[in-house]
């Protein structure tokens, strides 16, 4: 693969349209596919999946052809930090209480940015974990324990 | 009359002090992303979804449709005041609209956007109110052969009508179809996708998409971009427009509104399309088109009222037909059916109250929009100075609360931040994600109606062209697929030659 394949943006998305279609036919193998008359549930996902891998590899021909780049950056820092402070939370929410959780997941994704302040997302996770206790916990009555065991 | 009786009660729905005040919240929380970039309506909707569960079902739609609706207004005005659309309907309102603002005439510009939306909406809700009933009446003797060419008809539509590429915009249908298959099998209980994971055998919900995809997955592209906000502010003074400038803007108000309302019903065309094409016809039929980016007035009342037609007709498809024209109208029939309603035809029959009461609501939302918020303009300017770095993490929260309240599973939660990332790689790759979200509602639907109607047939499948009205939506989703796949092709191909 040379660099002008690793950037092109229509062969990353045939070849994701193949990887999810290709799964998708794989894992219906199980079901029982049926007839026409009488459609197993394995009929409907195999069919979308095989029209997946067409679609993929309609689109990776065509990403080979005209060669366009993928447009953007790749925020690699976001990519991660988010969604781990999104589990960090189900984690916590679970275990730690309300606060906690609100604390890591609000601190957590704000490292995601490129223009984090340190004090001033310290301050704002604290102001903002207050705030939403007050409206979601107390006013709202969700059933979360602040912290847990308390 | 009817008509005159249904939307006197419908008043009567949207006039209680409850549904008045869903109402309020709704347009005012409709605004304030409108007006803050980085968020729409969809990833808003998503996330405050789940608040409306313990509201009543007519409540919650009248609050999430205010927020569509109020979303648009609040990006006209930012267009407007500082040049920088807060929603992608408003990009064309920026062009003459800004320049305005430069001469001094922001209050005016401002005024008009207002008044040509609130018109166009007026219009946009009777449509809805004549339109409604006799295309419900029509679709209650759909059988599943019809209603399947429908769903395909819709599918196919919105995502050859969306932007960008056809294929594309397909495998993402395709793609949602599948998720909507996760869960248990209806007719034999077999578990489909589900990997023994015990919260993935009710299905995916659909928060969990929609919030994964259009609030994390949005955020996480936008930080992709560097954050550059101008906050220029202009002085707002003198809201009202001179007589010249109402004789100008009657003319484009009543043609936006005229495209909006036809591209309304579109399935997949956004506001911004209509808006586009009113900017296209003003310059067209004016006496002068080199007024046009120079501030003329034209300019924003055409394409305001355009937008505001196009959102309101989106309506008509989703609320008597059950199919969602637009992602935003996924989420609203998602909403229905997570307050136990199944959309459809009979909506209109069994649940009047719903329909005529959130038509009704959607003129008062209109006329707050108008009244309340023209005063509130510096407010809302005030808010554009919110930087993005305190912006996401808000939105980060909320969202997460959203999401673990609806079920307290944080295996929903996990699900959200993997389809934050599945939905970021989609858009890098410049799949169209509204598709996936209609995909995703109406698979369970289509499925059902697919294996019915052949198990009626007896598995001939020439049941669906053997049906007149099955037959007329095949026909139109050939019809739709050759024109649209025509013109491309000759283009690749003369790129090529060329």
């Amino acid at each position: 693969m040379n660099r002008s394949t690793l950037d092109n943006k229509d062969v990353w998305a045939g070849l994701f349209l193949i990887v999810v279609g290709v799964l998708a036919v794989f894992f219906a193998r199980n079901y029982p596919f049926g007839t026409a008359l009488r459609m197993g549930p394995g009929y409907f996902p195999t069919v979308l999946g095989a029209l997946m891998v067409l679609f993929g590899l309609y689109t990776l021909a065509n990403g080979l052809r005209s060669g366009e780049k993928i447009e953007g950056n790749w925020p690699l820092r976001a990519l991660i930090v988010l969604p781990l402070a999104l589990v960090l939370f189900g984690v916590l929410i679970e275990r730690a209480g309300f606060v906690p959780a609100m604390l890591v997941l609000i601190f957590g994704s704000g490292l995601a940015g490129t223009e984090f302040r340190l004090i001033e997302m310290l301050i704002f996770s604290v102001l903002l974990t207050a705030l939403c206790a007050i409206v979601f916990v107390w006013a709202l009555g969700l059933p979360y324990p602040l912290i847990a065991g308390f | 009359m009817d008509l005159f009786n249904n939307l006197i009660f419908g008043f009567g729905v949207a006039f209680s002090l409850q549904n008045l005040l869903y109402c309020l919240i709704g347009v005012s929380v409709g605004t304030l992303i409108g007006v803050l970039p980085g968020i729409g309506p969809l990833g808003t909707i998503a996330i405050l979804m789940p608040i409306t569960y313990s509201v009543s079902p007519v409540g919650a739609l009248i609050m999430l449709a205010g927020i569509y609706y109020g979303a648009q207004y609040g990006g006209s005005t930012t267009a407007i005041l500082v040049n920088l659309p807060g929603e992608t309907s408003a990009v064309v309102t920026c062009i003459d609209g800004y320049q305005m603002a430069r001469q001094g005439r922001a209050g005016p510009a401002l005024a008009i956007a207002a008044i040509g939306s609130f018109i166009a909406g007026t219009f946009g809700t009777l449509l809805i109110a004549v339109a409604g009933p006799p295309l419900a009446d029509v679709a209650l003797k759909f059988g599943s052969p019809e209603y399947f060419s429908l769903m395909l008809m819709g599918l196919v539509a919105a995502a050859v009508l969306a932007e960008g590429d056809i294929v594309k915009s397909l495998a993402m249908v395709a793609f949602g179809l599948l998720l909507g298959i996760v869960g248990t099998d209806v007719n034999t209980g077999t578990q489909r996708y589900s990997f023994g994971v015990a919260e993935l055998t009710d299905g995916i919900g659909f928060i969990v998409v929609a919030v994964g995809v259009f609030a994390i997955g949005e955020i996480i592209s936008n930080l992709g971009g560097s954050e550059e906000r101008r906050v220029f502010t202009s002085k707002v003074s003198n809201l009202m427009p001179s007589l010249e400038d109402f004789k100008r803007s009657i003319g484009p108000i009543l043609r936006g509104t005229g495209l909006g309302c036809f591209f309304g019903v579109l399935p997949g065309t956004g506001p911004a399309i209509a808006s586009f094409a009113s900017y296209m016809v003003e310059k067209k039929v004016a006496d002068d088109p080199s007024r046009f980016g120079k501030g003329a007035i034209e300019g924003v009342a055409g394409p305001e009222s355009a937008n505001n037609a196009d959102a309101q007709c989106k309506f008509i498809p989703m609320l008597t037909l059950g199919l969602p024209a637009s992602g935003v109208m996924a989420l609203m029939l998602g909403a229905l059916t997570i307050q136990g309603i199944q959309p459809g035809p009979q909506v209109m029959t069994t649940r009047p109250e719903l329909f005529w009461g959130l038509v009704a609501s959607m003129w008062i939302g209109n006329a707050m929009l108008v009244i309340l918020n023209l005063p509130m303009i510096g407010l809302w300017v005030k808010l554009l100075q919110v930087p993005y770095r305190l912006l996401f993490p808000a939105i980060m929260a909320f969202s997460a609360i959203g999401i673990y309240s609806v079920n307290n599973s944080s295996m929903e939660i996990y699900l959200t931040a993997a389809f934050g990332i599945v939905g970021f790689i989609c858009m890098r790759l410049g799949f169209p994600l509204a598709p996936m979200l209609l995909g995703f509602v109406l698979g369970p639907m289509m499925e059902e109606n697919l294996r019915r109607s052949m198990l009626m047939s007896g598995g001939d499948a020439t049941v669906f062209v053997r049906q007149p009205i099955s037959l007329a939506f095949i026909i139109a989703t050939a019809v739709i697929l050759v024109v649209m796949v025509l013109p491309a092709v000759r283009k690749r191909r003369g790129e090529i030659t060329g």
